[in-house]
């Protein structure tokens, strides 16, 4: 069904209804409390009067008379006995009372200050000013017109106007009534009304007290039926049932003449129910409440915060076409794919027109029901809908399938399930940048979980200890095009961040690539092909041959096939060590990457080299061979480094950590040695000979020369541990490569723990003057203020333990507070940013037209395309032209990087930080369930 | 407010702050292809314009003040902004 626009819409002006307007549009008036009769019928001009609308099936509505869902509903309205205030207009009405005269109702201010006011505003207007600007202006004048004590106009010498909070107006001190206060909104001019920031053309001041009162249709407060069949009625409706109640109330008080004082306490009491009808929060009265104690939503309440109308059914609205499940990994798919299961397939639907050309294809397809059973193993798509011409919609089932495919006609659309090479969006939670939702390829599957290429991981953030995504079928061409173009995986590889690649090899397929490359291992012929087997490449190269005649394959000429014909790079791997005099190509290590015309001479390939967020290769690969080529390396270089793990075997336990004996008692000794430095520090402390840092009080530099001791210690402990764990353990490939964890986590579990700290501090809260009674008070050693001398594997002390906790507990609150904290963030800072578009010529403006900023990024670069953040990489280009001739002069192997816009603060920021350098241990957080 | 005699102007953190004569204020705006109320805006009332005031003489709303500053990435950034009316309090 097509559905054009008729109408366009030009422009949207709020304002405020004259009573006139409310009676007009009034569908009935509703004078009494009562909803339905004892027959359970609506009773005419009640509130749930069937000229209102209709909310039950079946029935017609009284004024338009059409059906439920057809009908829109209609107002009504309440007249009230006396005039009451608006609580959402009560800044307004003091604005107003104040800043003009008592008497004459004229603004306080002569003609020709208010003419020139008025061609300020129109200054404002002419330069650009927007709403807010002119509110500003027009407050500005009330300011000004009520300073003035006499009237300009008629002499009258004014009353000072204060709100009682949040309805009652005082003159002096004297209660001014909502008559009065009316009364006095009548009397200003049009004329004086356009300065004060008011269109007397479409308002009128005194509409802001209510004399009528708009009753909303049904449509909006429905009543529901219980199951047990009493009826249940919307907080607004038994808002409205007070406001008439009290109002019969007044107007029979009123008209029998009862004393002033009755009168005057009913009045009030409407107003509260009038104010609490429109805003059940109002700060000064108490919010009223249904039976149960809950207090009503009344309308702000519907509008207002997350869940109101604006936040949770305006900008955010619920889909169909979308499923969500657990993921789980696939290396086997592409990372432009998505491994969608059969139940899921079979569910979610995409409209196909019918036409000449596919009309065959489609019969056969709806013949096929709407759950058609595997064809030799294979998924096959079915059809759950088909929709005529004239617009009806028919289920397709078992039963029917056969006689609706003999009826396809042209023009009719199909809703056939989900098949391979559909187009999707995938999304996970929390959506932080445009890379939590991108377009992948569908790849129907069985079992019951979304699956994905690891590579994706890093962009979504996701994990497969529970997590669950969510998936959109996209519903016409042009939206599969748009997210073709723009939101495929393969385009996103470099991300805006920081210009380099977001999407790239993780965890084992490092491990893998280092296992391939590192110091170039051969490979007998079953292992090649068994590697080589998935992965895509022109011709298998010539094998080399070993001393006892057998053929075999290197690691570096594998690697060498999955690389552009051209390429060329060099850099230094992750496990480089960074020594002083860099041997290049005849690193021990084989951490000096070469790779000229796509062959790999030399360099082991890890973090550095095809890692996610690092990832030299693939950036390179992205940048100069565009995002298709990307992919295919990507895809490629998962499947071979798969392949070579699996060829050699790679596990690893806490055994890993194992170091001799030797070494376990020179660490005990290196650390008993500190602990006594630290006692002896301390000593030196309490006798007054400890030299005194500049700048630090003598308590501060006993801390900072015990801190800098003890992480030396832990460091050390490390070190000595470190010797006896090689490049031949699996736990030191997985830390160096860059694959998981560090050298850190490997000394805490093989040498010492270290210092635990909150604040950046040692521990020292707890009791009095000491962290644990176990210890002496005052006691400043090393063990009393949370040094953990043992190591992961060797085991806790209880006291070790507990300040290990304090230390734990506190990365688990950071992280707590950040993500909270983070998310406030980004919301005022999407909230801020998103109307901002890129203009044609370069421009950053906002929808208004305005220029916020004269050039994207005062460069103009757009930072997915850019080198790191910069507009180009000199030496890039320089290699480019001269070849290896350029290394001389760039000496990219001395150039440390730093960051995108890196600032002088920046810098000092980081010195800071090294100097208290501290040990906080990783948390892994999220996991099974947790959300 | 206390009128302090300290320059804001002076100030490192401070970009240049310059009026454009009403001929260049024209050049500008044809050059970016923008009407005036398009530019982004400056209170009179700001240090800076208060300053400049002290130079040129009283600047009325209206004019532009061409901002040279420092920027990460480009190395200087000309930008334009247009004089708008002061706010009190």
């Amino acid at each position: 069904m097509m559905r054009g626009v008729s109408k366009r819409i030009g422009s949207i002006k709020f304002s405020i209804l004259s009573p006139e307007e409310i009676r007009k549009m009034s569908a009935t008036k509703v004078i009494t409390a009562d909803t339905y009769d004892d027959d359970g019928f609506p009773i005419d001009m009640g509130l749930m009067d069937p000229h209102l609308g209709v909310i039950e099936p079946g029935l017609r509505c009284k004024t338009c008379g059409n059906k439920v869902d057809e009908c829109p509903g209609h107002f009504g309205h309440i007249d009230l006995a006396m005039p009451v205030i608006h609580v959402g207009l009560v800044k307004e009405i003091k604005k107003l009372l104040q800043s003009t005269c008592k008497s004459c109702g004229r603004l306080l201010m002569t003609q020709e200050e208010a003419a020139e006011k008025t061609k300020q505003m129109e200054m404002v207007e002419e330069l650009g000013g927007d709403a807010i600007d002119y509110r500003i202006l027009a407050k500005d004048l009330a300011k000004d017109a009520s300073k003035n004590a006499v009237c300009p106009h008629c002499g009258e010498i004014q009353g000072k106007i204060t709100l009682d909070k949040p309805t009652t107006f005082r003159e002096d001190g004297h209660k001014l009534t909502p008559k009065e206060v009316r009364e006095r909104l009548e009397r200003i001019p049009d004329d004086d009304l356009l300065p004060l920031g008011i269109d007397p053309a479409s308002c009128r001041p005194e509409w802001m007290v209510l004399t009528a009162l708009a009753v909303p249709p049904v449509t909006v407060r429905p009543s529901i039926t219980l199951e047990s069949g009493d009826r249940s009625e919307d907080d607004l409706t038994h808002k409205l049932v007070d406001v008439l109640r009290i109002n019969q109330r007044l107007r029979e008080n009123r008209d029998a003449g009862a004393p002033q004082l009755i009168v005057e306490d009913l009045w009030e009491l409407l107003q509260y129910h009038v104010t609490t009808y429109y805003d059940n929060q109002t700060s000064g009265i108490p919010p009223a409440r249904h039976r149960s104690g809950r207090p009503l939503k009344t309308l702000v309440q519907r509008l207002k915060g997350k869940e109101g109308r604006f936040r949770s059914n305006l900008s955010g609205k619920r889909v169909n076409f979308s499923a969500r499940t657990v993921i789980s990994p696939d290396p086997a798919l592409s990372i432009n794919e998505v491994g969608v299961p059969y139940s899921a397939a079979r569910e979610l639907t995409v409209p196909v027109r019918v036409t000449r050309a596919n009309i065959e294809v489609l019969k056969e397809m709806v013949k096929r029901g709407n759950n058609p059973p595997l064809e030799n193993g294979k998924y096959v798509p079915g059809v759950n809908y088909v929709i005529r011409s004239d617009g009806r919609r028919m289920k397709v089932t078992e039963r029917n399938a056969e006689t609706i495919a003999e009826g396809l006609e042209l023009e009719y659309i199909i809703e056939r399930h989900l098949m391979d090479k559909d187009v999707v969006l995938f999304n996970r939670q929390p959506s932080l940048h445009r890379m939590s939702m991108m377009a992948h390829t569908v790849r129907v599957m069985p079992w019951k979980t979304f699956r994905f290429n690891l590579c994706v991981c890093p962009p979504y953030n996701a994990d497969f200890d529970g997590d669950e995504m969510n998936l959109h079928v996209l519903q016409s061409d042009e939206a599969r095009a748009e997210a073709l173009i723009l939101m495929r995986v393969q385009e996103h590889i470099l991300s805006p961040r920081f210009g380099g690649p977001i999407i790239g090899a993780i965890h084992d397929h490092i491990t893998g690539s280092f296992l391939l490359t590192h110091k170039n291992p051969r490979f007998d012929e079953e292992d090649t092909i068994n590697i080589l087997s998935k992965v895509k490449f022109d011709e298998i190269p010539e094998p080399n041959f070993d001393e006892n005649g057998n053929k075999y394959w290197t690691g570096y000429q594998m690697f060498s096939l999955i690389l552009p014909e051209d390429f060329r790079i060099t850099f230094k791997s992750s496990i480089c060590r960074h020594c002083q005099t860099c041997l290049k190509e005849n690193c021990d290590m084989d951490a000096y990457v070469k790779i000229r015309n796509g062959q790999h001479l030399c360099g082991t390939i890890d973090e550095n080299a095809i890692g996610a967020f690092k990832g030299k290769i693939l950036n390179k690969i992205a940048h100069d061979y565009g995002s298709t080529e990307a992919k295919d390396f990507l895809n490629n270089i998962t499947k071979l480094a798969i392949g070579a793990i699996m060829a050699r075997g790679f596990t690893t336990g806490i055994d890993d950590e194992d170091i001799p004996i030797e070494a376990t008692r020179q660490i005990e000794e290196m650390l008993a040695d500190s602990v006594t430095k630290v006692s002896e520090l301390v000593e030196a402390y309490r006798e007054g000979i400890l030299e005194q840092l500049p700048g630090r009080s003598l308590d501060e530099t006993l801390e900072v020369e015990v801190m800098k001791l003890l992480g030396r210690a832990r460091d050390e402990a490390g070190q000595i541990a470190g010797r006896h764990l090689g490049m031949e353990n699996p736990a030191v490939i997985m830390a160096r490569s860059g694959a998981r964890a560090s050298m850190l986590n490997l000394s805490q579990m093989a040498g010492c723990i270290g210092q635990q700290a909150v604040r950046g501090e040692r521990l020292s809260r707890g009791y009095w003057n000491r962290t644990l009674p176990h210890f002496k008070k005052g006691d400043l050693g090393a063990e009393a203020k949370g040094f953990v001398q043992n190591s992961y594997k060797s085991g806790l002390t209880p006291t070790e333990f507990f300040f290990h906790s304090m230390g734990g507990r506190e990365g688990l609150v950071d992280t707590a507070v950040r993500t909270s904290r983070s998310g406030y963030m980004q919301r005022r800072l999407i909230n801020a940013l998103e109307d901002l578009k890129l203009k044609q010529d370069g421009t950053v403006r906002n929808t208004a037209d305005m220029v916020i900023q004269l050039k994207y990024g005062e460069d103009g670069v757009d930072p997915t395309r850019s080198a790191s953040g910069e507009a180009l990489d000199i030496d890039d280009i320089l290699t480019e032209v001269l070849g290896d001739e350029a290394e001389i002069i760039l000496r990219i192997e001395e150039k440390k990087q730093t960051g995108y816009a890196t600032m002088e603060q920046d810098l000092m920021e980081a010195v800071v930080e090294d100097d208290l350098e501290m040990e906080e241990p990783e948390y892994d957080l999220g996991g099974g369930g947790e959300d | 407010m206390v009128e302090s005699n300290f320059n804001v102007l002076e100030h490192n953190l401070v970009p240049e702050h310059y009026l454009l004569s009403p001929e260049d204020a024209e050049k500008v705006l044809a050059e970016l292809n923008i009407t005036k109320d398009q530019l982004p805006k400056i209170r009179r009332g700001d240090a800076c314009v208060k300053l400049l005031e002290n130079i040129y003489g009283p600047i009325p709303e209206g004019s532009i003040i061409k901002i040279i500053r420092k920027s990460a990435t480009a190395e200087a950034f000309v930008t334009y902004r247009l004089v708008i009316k002061e706010v009190k309090g």
